[in-house]
């Protein structure tokens, strides 16, 4: 790597992440895996849709759902994309160090999002005895937003890694690529978040 | 090794580009946590009838998806043909299979 100076240049390019081939491949990449990502989370959706007033003996929706806590994990991860943004804008503007830092907070504003998440669950298992074998209807939600937190903590790892990794490297062509793809999946996590709030759980409490 | 990294040089005309690029994600945030809390406010006051507050929140969510989507994920911009034609396609196969679904269950 260091003595590969196409990849660390003297001025950065207005676009850092878009300036190698390679770079191009793996944004495009990242979108097809988007597109295909949108036909998964449609299907749990379609089947949550179906089969969300199908609760059995158990809890319904409108029992178990609290909007408060959903509230706040909403302004948790849509706060997170945000800051991901001010990382993006800071990768623009070749500055490593505050990137980092706002990725750190990114990572963190995730964090606390899948603590709410995992709290929820317990809270639902231990005092509504509301499980993924409860009901039609809680199989199709642990699905759905256990698919969603899973691929929160998929995205930690992922950041978390990136951020490790390339902590002593700075930023190059060769990592800002990797910097943006993250980010562009991590908005789509926020994607479908808006759509589970809505779908799941305000639609939820409207019966 | 990598020391050249964190200079900055960037040309001025690029650093205030970027500037008000950032001033327009900032607005559309702004824009998201309000569809957001207009809509936690309608259900949880229970003031409008089931009929007309399940299509409003759901409206609001596709408008909120479209910023994270258009300024977010910078699909508005330019050299983006090909990650509209993959999310668009994404977005087609998830309706037919949305209508295939609700069809089998409700029809």
């Amino acid at each position: 790597m260091s003595q590969d100076h196409s990849l660390n240049p003297e001025t950065m390019p207005n676009e850092p992440e878009k300036a190698t081939l390679e770079g191009k491949n793996k944004f495009l990449g990242l979108w097809f895996f988007l597109g295909g990502e949108t036909v998964l989370f449609a299907s749990l959706f379609g089947t949550y849709l179906a089969l969300r007033n199908s609760a059995a003996d158990g809890p319904t929706s409108e029992e178990l759902f609290g909007l408060g806590l959903v509230f706040l994990m909403t302004i948790l991860l849509l706060t997170s994309s945000l800051t991901s943004v001010y990382a993006m804008y800071h990768m623009k503007n070749n500055n490593f160090k505050k990137m980092q830092v706002w990725l750190g907070i990114t990572a963190l504003l995730g964090i606390a999002f899948l603590t709410c998440e995992i709290y929820e669950f317990t809270h639902y298992i231990t005092e509504y005895g509301f499980t993924f074998r409860s009901s039609a209807f809680g199989s199709a939600f642990y699905t759905l937003v256990g698919f969603h937190g899973g691929h929160v903590t998929f995205g930690l790892f992922w950041l978390i890694g990136l951020m490790i990794r390339n902590a002593k490297r700075g930023l190059n062509l060769y990592n800002a690529p990797k910097f943006n793809t993250f980010s562009l999946y991590w908005h789509f996590i926020d994607v479908v978040w808006v759509f589970i709030f809505t779908v799941v759980y305000l639609m939820g409490k409207v019966g | 090794m990598t020391d050249n990294t964190n200079t900055n040089q960037i040309d001025p005309f690029q650093k205030q580009k970027n500037k008000e690029e950032l001033k327009k994600h900032l607005i559309s945030f702004a824009l998201m946590i309000v569809f957001t809390v207009i809509a936690f406010v309608i259900v949880a006051s229970e003031s409008m009838e089931k009929m007309f507050v399940i299509p409003l929140i759901i409206i609001m969510a596709v408008v909120q998806v479209g910023f994270q989507f258009y300024y977010f994920m910078h699909l508005k911009e330019r050299g983006h043909e090909m990650p509209a034609v993959m999310i668009y396609g994404g977005v087609w196969c998830a309706l037919l299979t949305l209508a295939a679904l609700g069809v089998i269950t409700w029809w």
